[in-house]
């Protein structure tokens, strides 16, 4: 089985050796042409000694190739079951590519012959094998690399696609494997190479399934049913909640070019991946050849990659998130990048001042509480009145009349210098008390809309928005009392329900 | 050692006697029309099991040991390549001594072939599959209990730990409806037919003839698809040769009953 999958494949790169192999110059973006794929991804037999490929832990990356031509490129991948800590004082079984979760990354170039060596450790309880997405050829070096514990696999693929890459296991059950963390990326450098950056990371989101619940202690067991369900019990970066926070906090300084590769293992759950405080200067959605510019989150598949750029300008801590946001602050999908360096005031002040804000009605609730003390013992002023009804005209009614009382023409009709407003004080309550519906011409200018009902304010509060409206923008002065607004209230006759 | 070195002695001395009894003896499982996991043919979902009788519990380093002594072309060290791998009995002390401390523990570290050998000289042979999935069925309490969530959950604990750890003596775990222990929660077990139930090397693959002849089914036809504690058995069964060993495959014997009469 293995060597006939091998076979073919072998038999398929033949077959596509000799095309391509000129056009290595295509840019990676802004041109329609496209980079020719696969078809264009041969470009001979590999030149020179083999090469054993440099395999690097999360959250490290390994160099770049900088090779110009195709090389044989030798990869030794171990698996190993590993019992760790998923969170603070709970440890999970974790079955691994290399040791950790993600596994090990791999980084080879476009046209490379890879020569695979997948290792079952011997402690091993199951047997395994790996999927790259990065492969041409049948389950993507699945079946050719099924391995029993204490036994290694081999096979080999020539890399035609550039491009960032997920492998997985495709054991049976595949969705257990998977969920016991066994993925990882490998990338396909493009001929000509990455651009320089100063800095890059490698970050891969999992999602987890656990007998007990979020953060309950000791050994917990994989749940088959909630991974079934989809109901993820932690969602992570790298593995570990802890993973890339506090001391293992992803750190780099201001002035950088930072570079993610950012994969999603799944096995369920598709990624909102974001950065809090940066904005990516640059996606390559999917891993693919083309970008996009000035992303907030980008959404990474479950079995697919993203690498995002920026450029870090101010210092502080930077915060990796899924903003499917209650899977951040409740599952465990956070991780920090700690960006040291001096502080851009021009770009970012940082806290300025911390004074008392108070929005609506509330923004003054002193005049409100005065006026409502005053009312009560008797003892009010139309002074007290106008500062108490300026505050609640704010929160209630100048959102449509505006503050200055000017209404918006043909919209929200005026209270200042309003004709329809001081032709008739009773009526003015009740529009206040009850709102107002169809055609009024204030000021020569038509009106046709809703003003709804401000029952809810009670009679001491219309009362004073009423005196301050009176009081104001040139308007001619007048007191409405609260009793008035009581009588007018009585004398309405109001649905069963609606608010009094 | 010095025990070990005692029953040595003793068994040195009865030469007459099936030197390897198998300490805890053997169980009648009547036979059963049943639907398997692993179909026997494609269309078919019924599995048709003789009367057949079980060992109760995993065979031991300490009877496998008495085995190897008895018939040395199996030692460590002795016995050929084609049939056993380089892990072959590596954990034991000696060629011919497990070590005290993994005496009463199940043998692991043994190849299809070897296990064959042990099972035969006793006059019994491993079982098949069908057999051993009839007998892994049943709960403490009833004959079939595949469709109880919280046994088939109970059952998936074990596969959520490593194989680090040490494993427990023969024999300790729960009887279960028939009176076999072990059959969850132990060790893998190979069984007599592993080499014709290969899985599908990649267990996404489906409906390739090829693969339903060469390669028996694969994983996509099987039955029952919430049954991942059997799955995981059978994809581990496929991916062992007969000649490879593993730290957490071990096995036990059965004989048809016919035989016994």
């Amino acid at each position: 089985m293995a060597r006939t999958t091998m076979t073919m494949l072998l038999a398929a790169a033949l077959l596509l050796a000799g095309c391509g192999a000129t056009d290595k110059t295509a840019p990676s973006s802004d041109v329609a042409a496209d980079t020719g794929g696969s078809r264009k991804g041969d470009f001979g037999p590999p030149q020179g000694e083999p090469v054993h490929a440099v395999l690097t832990s999360p959250p490290l990356v390994p160099p770049a190739t900088n090779r110009k031509a195709p090389a044989k490129v030798i990869v030794e991948l171990e698996v190993i079951e590993v019992d760790k800590q998923i969170a603070e004082g709970v440890n999970y079984t974790f079955w691994t590519f290399g040791g950790t979760v993600p596994g090990s990354f791999i980084r080879v170039r476009q046209g490379d012959t890879v020569e695979f060596h997948l290792k079952n450790h011997p402690g091993s309880k199951m047997p395994h094998n790996i999927d790259l997405h990065g492969v041409t050829g049948p389950g993507g070096g699945a079946a050719s690399s099924f391995t029993a514990p204490g036994h290694q696999s081999t096979f080999t693929f020539k890399a035609l696609n550039q491009g960032l890459y997920v492998y997985h296991c495709a054991t049976a059950p595949v969705g257990m494997h998977v969920a016991n963390g066994m993925y990882g990326l490998i990338l396909i450098e493009p001929p000509e190479g990455l651009s320089p950056v100063d800095q890059e990371f490698y970050v891969m989101q999992g999602d987890f399934y656990t007998v007990g619940k979020y953060r309950e202690k000791g050994h917990q067991a994989f749940d088959m049913q909630k991974a079934i369900d989809e109901n993820a019990t932690y969602v992570l970066f790298n593995g570990a909640e802890s993973a890339l926070t506090g001391p293992s906090a992803l750190k780099a300084k201001t002035g950088q070019h930072i570079r993610m590769f950012v994969g999603n293992g799944g096995p369920n759950l598709v990624s909102s991946f974001h950065l809090i405080g940066e904005i990516f200067d640059k996606v390559q959605y999917e891993g693919g050849t083309r970008y996009q510019e000035n992303v907030q989150t980008t959404l990474i598949p479950a079995g697919g990659a993203v690498t995002v750029e920026f450029h870090t300008e101010v210092p502080g801590n930077y915060v990796l998130v899924d903003h499917s946001i209650f899977r951040a602050f409740n599952k465990g999908a956070l991780a920090i990048l700690e960006v040291s360096g001096e502080p851009r005031p021009e770009i970012y002040s940082g806290k300025q001042g911390d004074e008392v804000y108070l929005s609506d009605k509330l923004s003054n609730p002193e005049a409100v509480a005065t006026a409502a003390v005053a009312s009560a013992s008797g003892t009010l002023t139309r002074e007290q009145q106008v500062k108490a009804g300026e505050v609640l005209f704010k929160g209630t009614c100048s959102a449509c009349h505006q503050e200055n009382g000017a209404g918006i023409e043909n919209v929200f009709p005026p209270l200042a210098k309003s004709d329809y407003l001081l032709a008739n004080r009773k009526r003015a309550i009740g529009v206040a008390l009850n709102g107002l519906t169809g055609p009024v011409t204030v000021n020569g200018v038509s009106y046709n809309s809703v003003m709804p009902p401000m029952s809810q304010l009670n009679d001491d509060e219309i009362a004073n928005i009423l005196t301050f409206t009176l009081n104001s923008w040139g308007n001619n002065g007048g007191v409405v009392t609260s009793a008035e607004v009581k009588a007018e209230r009585a004398n309405t006759k109001r649905t069963e329900g609606a608010a009094h | 050692m010095r025990l070990a070195g005692n029953i040595t002695l003793l068994f040195a001395l009865l030469p007459g006697i099936t030197a390897f009894a198998g300490g805890t003896g053997s169980v009648p499982i009547p036979g059963a029309r049943f639907e398997s996991v692993l179909p026997e043919a494609p269309g078919t979902k019924i599995a048709n099991v003789a009367p057949f009788r079980l060992d109760v519990s995993l065979v031991s380093n300490a009877d496998f040991a008495r085995f190897v002594r008895a018939h040395p072309e199996w030692r460590r060290g002795s016995v050929k390549p084609l049939l056993a791998d380089a892990g072959y009995l590596q954990h034991w002390a000696n060629a011919n001594e497990p070590g005290e401390s993994s005496a009463r523990k199940p043998v692991t570290q043994v190849s299809w072939f070897a296990a064959s050998a042990y099972c035969e000289a006793r006059g019994s042979r491993l079982p098949r599959w069908h057999e051993w999935e009839l007998a892994a069925a049943a709960s403490d309490a009833v004959p079939d209990a595949r469709a109880d969530p919280a046994w088939r959950q109970r059952i998936l604990a074990w596969y959520s730990t490593s194989a680090r750890g040490v494993l427990p003596d023969a024999g300790m775990s729960q009887a279960n409806y028939y009176g076999v222990r072990d059959l969850h929660g132990v060790a893998w077990e190979w069984v007599l037919d592993a080499g014709s139930m290969m899985v599908s090397d990649d267990s996404r693959e489906q409906g390739d003839p090829d693969l339903q002849r060469f390669c028996g089914s694969g994983a996509l036809s099987l039955e029952q698809k919430e049954n991942y504690a059997l799955m995981m058995r059978i994809a581990m069964l496929s991916s062992m040769k007969a000649s490879y060993t593993s730290g957490s495959m071990g096995f036990r014997c059965a004989t048809d009953i016919e035989e016994r009469r």
